[in-house]
């Protein structure tokens, strides 16, 4: 978290774009999940050589005043060193105290804390109810570990996730299980190119399938997503059918269709448009990729009806998605 | 060599400034045909290009790109920087051309990671 951002400049539209998990997280999570409760605490009536005593013995620079449940202040170190300096340990806490010190309430977001922390320069923050009863205590380091905690059961979830997901093709007894995904994709759609193909490698990744395979599969289908948003007069859709032991993907299309397709498959051959190649594709090494990267490829056209690609990548028995069946 | 080396290396700025920068490319690979990128790359390598929109994020991605350099200073769409913050790929621009980054990266050690061209595809007779 970089506390400068938050306390010297508003942030621009274009910044909370890029907020991070993290700062997602600081707006999520509440200050009773972070704080610390067991608090050591002081009474008002205490002598300050106790409060030297319990720095000492719980190694910490300041403690809040407690009566009956209350906050009613803190002892900072620098209460301390006033008190010190003045040789007048016998006296009670609540002489030298901060009285009515910044407090945080317990159901505020960690990011009003930092905040705080940010424009007070206080080292730590007591944490109260609406009726001021001290509730624990919140440091930076609460906070960090808070949200080091927070992204830990981020990462479990994923896991969980994935483990699931692995687990689909065992726990779902058939014949012959498969998972169809299906994905439109539009017309001259640039700006999301790409989107479909890259949520189909995650897809296969999730439910186990091994990385090499996920790679080929999903620089297959960004080339046909790619096709689709170039080529096409309405878009097309994108069809993964996945089992255990295959990946069947078909790319359809209801136009223009190609007119010659032992041309289409020549290594540089391309239509595309000045606009398309100026994005780094319609080199004419499209179609040429896709057959590099599966295993079999079928293409099919009618000029001014439309095109099917199918395409199929095999799994050797190890690379199984999922932990089942190896063989239908 | 990992990312913050990679930036020193070739006066970089790092425009996804949470990137992780002490991840390892294992070599390069530099074009700004993406098909071509596709064809040829091999995963964890850092691509070198002078293309600036969303698809060389999303190419990156499928290759299993550790970083991207843009060449000559350019300022990318937000839209790209966005998608590289969300997909976690460190996204460079360098005020070079891409001659000079490749060669600084080649005289530093750095390895191409292209794999040779197929010859049944290859068309040049």
């Amino acid at each position: 978290m970089d506390d400068h951002q938050l306390s010297r400049r508003p942030i621009t539209d274009q910044e909370a774009q890029y907020i991070t998990r993290t700062e997602e997280l600081a707006y999520e999570l509440k200050v009773e999940e972070v704080m610390t409760r067991e608090v050591k605490c002081l009474a008002p009536d205490m002598k300050m050589h106790q409060a030297l005593e319990l720095f000492r013995t719980e190694r910490i620079s300041g403690a809040p005043v407690v009566a009956d449940g209350v906050l009613c202040g803190v002892v900072s170190l620098e209460d301390l060193i006033r008190c010190l300096t003045n040789n007048d340990l016998d006296a009670q806490v609540k002489e030298y105290m901060t009285a009515n010190p910044i407090t945080i309430s317990h159901t505020d977001p960690v990011v009003e804390a930092l905040k705080l922390f940010v424009t007070t320069r206080h080292g730590r923050l007591p944490v109260v109810d609406s009726d001021r009863r001290l509730l624990g205590i919140l440091t930076k380091g609460d906070i960090t570990l808070g949200l080091l905690q927070a992204l830990q059961k981020d990462y479990q979830i994923e896991e969980v996730r994935r483990y699931r997901a692995s687990h689909l093709f065992e726990d779902i007894v058939s014949d012959r299980t498969s998972l169809i995904l299906r994905y439109n994709i539009k017309p001259r759609d640039f700006v999301h190119g790409g989107t479909a193909s890259s949520n189909l490698k995650r897809a296969l990744l999730r439910l186990g399938a091994n990385p090499q395979i996920a790679r080929r599969c999903g620089i297959a289908v960004y080339e046909a997503e790619m096709n689709l948003i170039i080529h096409t007069t309405n878009g097309g859709v994108i069809r993964a059918e996945i089992e255990p032991h295959q990946i069947s993907i078909e790319a359809t299309d209801d136009g223009p269709g190609i007119k010659d397709i032992e041309l289409a498959m020549r290594p540089g051959y391309s239509t595309a448009s000045d606009e398309v190649r100026e994005l780094g594709f319609g080199a004419g090494m499209g179609l040429v990729n896709i057959q590099r990267c599966v295993d079999s490829m079928k293409l099919e056209s009618t000029w001014g009806k439309g095109t099917r690609l199918r395409m199929k990548l095999f799994m050797k028995p190890e690379n199984t998605v999922g932990e089942g069946h190896s063989s239908p | 060599m990992n990312i913050q080396e990679l930036i020193h290396l070739v006066n970089g700025v790092l425009l996804t400034p949470k990137s992780n920068l002490n991840r390892e490319v294992k070599g390069a690979f530099a074009a700004d045909l993406m098909s071509d990128v596709l064809a040829a790359i091999q995963p964890e390598a850092v691509l070198v290009t002078g293309l600036c929109n969303p698809q060389v994020i999303r190419t990156a991605q499928m290759a299993e790109v550790a970083a991207v350099i843009l060449v000559r200073g350019k300022n990318p769409p937000a839209e790209t920087i966005n998608l590289a913050n969300q997909e976690g790929i460190p996204f460079v621009s360098t005020p070079f051309g891409m001659f000079e980054v490749c060669g600084r990266l080649y005289s530093s050690g750095v390895k191409s990671l292209e794999r040779p061209v197929d010859p049944d595809f290859c068309d040049c007779g």
